[in-house]
């Protein structure tokens, strides 16, 4: 079983973890003399990473003694990670230099977040999860903490902290039971285990993965575990929101994807119920709490709740068709969210610094191009066709309504059509108000770089969706 | 009458029709300076008439074919094939895509014309020509669209134009809102037609007409599932075409440019929805009690709107309500079974209703310049204002009369063989009570309208000054009238009955689309009536109720006023609820608007974004042993509050597993 220490297997967060070393030491050798030097070097190692990821794309099978899971699901959602984590660094100096943060340990936060995030995909025992999990959060505590001297970015991550913290306690909790019940945290032994049990979520068993369906729910911030996303996200520096309202969220899902879609655990009816309820609540309190916004961040905050809603209407439905549409749907929130946060973060700049609405007042005519991106954002949000947001809710609901799930897609479409108000206010804004002295919006090539990337691929998957349901799909098959 | 894939032609000049609105659009709204706004109307007009051509080409392509197999299709690229969900970016033209495309792209060019006269002046032409092609572009995807998925595209493509252009003037916040109206309950409607396309699938597991309707002929006559699916469909097309109960944002869409009213809100996109049902007439025709829905929410809307019609001073609203009267004519037919009479309706009402709000546009035009140099502030839109405009505005006026005896249903126009056609085809399939709602409405809609010409055009001027008066509008915008015109008096020549010895052209050209319905309605609905001698009499029966709705409309609008004054009095309160439009306005926003707001505000909000400040000092040990005094004035107690709830969700689903 020599093979099995086989390096090549986790490429992807080698090099990250080699990068984020490698990033620190450019920053204190070179730092001084050229600024922009961390901000290069992890942007490079994010680009060598995903070359990494796309061209030994997974094929299955594992390594480690099955730690790791080397499947198309890992490549996917690394890929995911990466393009996430590349856009956000790639308009983060903007804010970092404007807000004078901008040290070189913030990229490599990023970098150890993402390392973390890429072990919570392909984790094939729940220790390894664990450490993931905790990698990742641990670099999302500080991060959200960065901007030290506001206090309201103090408060983020300390709330952060202490709620993680919480959390992870039931988790860990959770794991424990399962491991006393199973003698094992191997997610194939756990299977077997259920497989051949005569009362598989009898004994400590049931209660091990409820605690552990918890702990994954807190950080894809479902109600009612949400209670610290809207603050969290409001507090953090602007890059760091966006880049924990997708990423995290994606990995989160990952998890839940592959330890709850692993082959033989399945969830029983009480699993449903419990999973329906809780949807249908993080679509409407989301949505709800979203409309009485008038912060373009709190609302995208909100929003985001919503969204994690209609996911796991997906993931109740726990059919091809539904997880692939997940993956696309997460993939493409990566984009929507990115660019969103990334627009409103350089409007802001016009106004009184609270991201109020009214600071989007006449960008139409101000800055065209910025008013089309942010159109497209919002619109793909709401799910209009023929943008990537409409294609990932139309899977999710197809295949809920394929398993017989309509009522509950009766309300996550009557909860789409409410969250048209909202998003459908910045445009008005942006269109149909005029403006009270607003400063022209500054120059910032890297953000107007970022949010066109996020237009096109939102545009470009809208209408060639095929490919990546393509890669979707490939890369649910091996789980399901 | 059996439709096979092999048997299909395909054209490749389909996808031309949409591109030429799409590339002015891009034109209009990349390229061209907001300066050059005589550019941009005739740039627009331009790619709307070829895309016309183009339609036209198409249309004798079709003519040129064998009546069965008058299909031509286009597929461009797989757009996404995920198992077995599956489809194509494709279009179809077949009869009837062919009518809808020459109505959209035709009427559309004559008011895409119109508009550069009417909206000349106005600081944002080019954006408003760039979203009036935009609309064409959706709209056009809409009709041609060869699977329901791609139709959805327009669909919702069509709403956002609609909501865009009907905010087009923002400064004036009400028209803003009634913009953001619209575009919600419609967005609100798509649900119905979300859900009926995700039970389409799973039912027929692909969403290709073809292929859908192929499948439901095996279907059980009145099956549940094609029931469903009809009523969430029609759902849909409720709120799109403006029908019971659903119908009161159009009014409010008046709020737009009126060449937009024209356009969206008469002549396309409202009948997207009449578009839809009779586009899916195998699955409705399998579905007795949709057919029944659609048929009873036609015929009701077609009475209400009408009554509505009868009290309304805003020479807008009134046609704005005999729109949405129209409309549910075109449901009725549908109702009944009649898709072709409805899409017949649906065609020459493009011509008359569009040919009304383009004649209406040109009095208030005329009107607001003449009220603006006289230095009157007085609304330009009322009716009590006008009068006697017919001496200062000729062509306008011969124009309107044409359109409205069109729409009253006087013989040898077009809108009198539509509107025979759907009544005699509700009367021959049995439906008696939906005839007579049809004939009442009928009498009264002559009414509406002759009291809006007498109003407007007969009588004396209620607004001189000096012996200014209005003048008459630039040809630019009275050509389009006079066009429009000679289209609404032969426009329906095409389907003259063979009672009266015309051929009813119209009906072989649909019959190859909705020949698969007809056979199942005679299967489980035996034949209608065919009887010529009571066919000629229901006709003369209609006929006397509009010249009767006409008569009276004389009578107490222009021979003797004041015993039309004295009747509204004498019925004061039923000519108060008319007024009020039934006070259905202000029974949504009692009953659906204010709670949903309060609920947001009020509990939500409070309950679950509690302003952090606000906190109560906790005194929970290691919280308060925090010592930097920042972190503590936000830490005050919100934390424990949090995680106080989120531990008593964690227990309620616990309780779950275990109960």
């Amino acid at each position: 079983m020599n093979y099995d220490y086989n390096l090549s297997a986790i490429a992807v967060p080698l090099i990250l973890a080699a990068g984020s070393v490698l990033v620190l030491l450019t920053d204190v050798l070179l730092g001084k003399k050229a600024k922009d030097s961390a901000y290069q070097t992890t942007l490079t190692i994010l680009a060598l990473a995903g070359v990494f990821c796309f061209t030994r794309w997974g094929t299955g099978g594992s390594a480690f003694f099955g730690q790791v899971y080397t499947d198309g699901f890992t490549s996917f959602f690394n890929l995911a990670f990466l393009t996430v984590g590349f856009l956000v660094v790639l308009n983060s100096p903007n804010y970092l230099i404007r807000n004078g943060i901008d040290h070189g340990e913030y990229y490599m936060l990023i970098l150890l977040a993402l390392l973390g995030m890429t072990f919570m995909a392909s984790a094939g025992d729940l220790l390894i999860f664990f450490l993931g999990l905790e990698t990742m959060s641990i670099c999302l505590y500080v991060l959200a903490g960065f901007h030290k001297s506001r206090a309201k970015s103090n408060e983020s991550s300390l709330k952060y902290l202490l709620l993680g913290a919480f959390f992870t306690g039931f988790l860990l909790y959770g794991m424990a039971l399962v491991y006393g019940q199973v003698g094992s945290t191997n997610l194939a032994e756990i299977s077997n285990y259920l497989a051949e049990a005569a009362n598989p979520l009898g004994g400590y068993m049931g209660i091990g993965l409820a605690l552990l369906l918890i702990g994954l729910t807190f950080k894809m911030a479902v109600v009612p575990f949400h209670f610290w996303s809207p603050d969290v996200y409001d507090g953090a520096p602007t890059p760091v929101t966006a880049f924990m309202s997708t990423a995290p969220k994606a990995a989160a899902f990952a998890a839940a994807l592959r330890i709850f879609y692993h082959p033989g655990i399945e969830l029983g009816i009480p699993w449903e119920n419990v999973l329906w309820v809780l949807a249908v609540l993080t679509m409407t309190v989301g949505n709800f709490a979203a409309l009485a916004q008038t912060s373009v961040k709190r609302m995208l905050a909100y929003s985001s709740i919503t969204h994690a809603g209609y996911l796991l209407v997906g993931f109740l439905a726990s059919n091809e068709l539904g997880a692939s549409g997940m993956l696309f749907y997460l993939f493409m929130y990566g984009f929507m969210n990115v660019g969103a946060f990334t627009i409103a973060y350089l409007v802001n700049r016009r106004g009184k610094g609270n991201y109020n609405l009214s600071d989007f007042a006449q960008l139409g005519t101000k800055s065209p191009m910025l008013a089309a991106l942010m159109s497209i954002f919002m619109l793909s949000l709401t799910g209009i066709p023929p943008l990537a947001g409409f294609f990932g809710k139309l899977y999710i609901f197809s295949a809920a309504v394929q398993e017989g799930y309509v009522w509950l897609v009766v309300i996550a479409v009557l909860n789409s059509a409410i969250s048209v108000f909202y998003y459908l206010r910045v445009m008005v804004m942006m269109y149909m108000r005029e403006g009270e002295d607003l400063a022209d919006l500054e120059k910032a090539p890297t953000v107007a770089i970022t949010a066109v990337i996020c237009g096109l691929a939102i545009l470009i998957f809208g209408l060639f969706p095929s490919p990546l349901l393509d890669l979707a799909r490939a890369s649910i098959i091996a789980l399901l | 009458m059996e439709h096979s894939a092999t048997t299909l032609s395909h054209s490749a000049l389909l996808w031309l029709i949409p591109m030429f609105p799409f590339i002015g659009m891009l034109i209009n709204g990349l390229f061209v300076r907001k300066s050059r706004e005589t550019f941009a109307g005739i740039l627009a007009s331009l790619a709307m008439f070829c895309s016309f051509i183009v339609s036209a080409v198409v249309f004798f392509q079709l003519v040129g074919l064998d009546p069965h197999h008058r299909e031509l299709t286009q597929t461009i690229y797989t757009w996404m094939a995920v198992g077995d969900f599956h489809a194509n970016i494709s279009f179809l033209m077949d009869p009837l895509s062919a009518v809808m495309a020459l109505v959209v792209t035709g009427v559309g060019f004559l008011i895409h014309v119109y508009s550069i006269g009417y909206m000349k002046g106005d600081e944002r032409v080019t954006r408003y020509f760039t979203q009036l092609n935009l609309f064409a572009f959706f709209m056009l995807i809409l009709v041609m669209a060869d699977n329901y998925l791609l139709m959805f595209v327009g669909w919702e493509g069509v709403g956002l134009c609609s909501y865009l252009l009907i905010g087009f003037w923002f400064e004036d916040m009400e028209k803003a809102k009634a913009g953001k109206k619209a575009f919600v309950v419609n967005r609100i409607g798509d649900f119905g037609f979300l859900l009926g396309m995700f039970l389409i699938f799973i039912t027929f597991g692909s969403l290709d007409f073809q292929v859908v309707f192929e499948r439901a002929t095996g279907m059980d006559y009145g099956a549940g599932m094609v029931t469903a699916i009809t009523l969430l469909l029609f759902l849909g097309a409720t709120w799109k075409s403006a029908q019971i109960p659903l119908y009161v944002w159009l009014p409010d869409a008046m709020a737009g440019p009126t060449p937009v009213s024209a356009l969206i809100h008469a002549a396309t996109m409202v009948t997207a929805g009449v578009y839809m049902v009779a586009r899916s007439n195998v699955l409705y025709m399998l579905a007795p009690t949709s057919l029944a829905v659609v048929g009873w929410i036609g015929a009701a809307t077609a009475l209400m709107a009408a009554t509505i019609g009868l009290a309304q001073n805003d020479i807008k609203k009134v046609l704005a309500y005999s729109t949405v009267s129209q409309l549910g004519y075109m449901f009725l037919a549908c109702g009944v079974g009649a898709f072709g009479a409805g899409i017949f309706h649906l065609m020459t009402h493009a011509f008359f209703k569009a040919l009304l709000f383009l004649g209406a546009g040109a009095v208030i035009h005329a009107m607001h310049h003449h009220l603006h140099e006289i230095g009157s502030d007085a609304d330009p839109q009322d009716m009590r204002n006008m009068g006697g405009l017919k001496k200062y505005l000729p062509k306008t006026y011969w124009t309107f009369l044409i359109a409205t005896i069109a729409i009253a249903g006087i013989p040898g126009l077009s809108g009198f063989f539509s509107k025979d056609e759907i009544l005699w085809k509700a009367f021959s399939s049995g439906n008696t009570a939906i005839w007579v709602i049809g004939a009442v409405a009928a009498g009264l809609t002559a009414f509406y309208m002759f009291r809006l010409v007498f109003m407007t055009f007969f009588g004396e001027f209620r607004s001189a000054k000096q012996g200014q008066h209005p003048h008459e509008n630039p040809p630019v915008m009275t050509i389009p009238l006079m066009i429009l015109a000679v289209l609404a008096v032969i426009g329906g020549w095409v389907g003259i009955p063979h009672v009266l010895g015309g051929g009813n052209h119209i009906e072989a050209w649909f019959h190859p689309v909705f020949a698969e319905a007809e056979y199942i309605a005679e299967i489980h609905q035996g034949y209608g009536i065919h009887d010529a001698g009571i066919e000629m009499t229901l006709m003369i029966i209609s006929v006397v109720i509009a010249l009767i709705g006409i008569f009276l409309a004389y009578h107490f609008h222009l021979k003797n006023r004041e015993a039309g004054e004295k009747i509204n009095k004498s019925i004061k309160p039923i000519y108060t609820i008319l007024h009020n439009k039934y006070y259905v306005d202000e029974g949504y926003q009692a009953t659906v608007i204010n709670p949903i707001l309060a609920t947001s505000r009020a509990f939500l909000w409070k309950f679950f974004d509690v302003k952090v400040v606000d906190g109560t000092v906790n005194g929970v040990a290691w919280l308060v042993n925090w010592s930097a005094s920042q972190v503590r004035k936000v830490q005050t107690g919100q934390v424990q509050n949090y995680a106080l709830m989120m531990g008593v969700g964690i227990l309620l689903v616990l309780l779950a597993f275990v109960l």
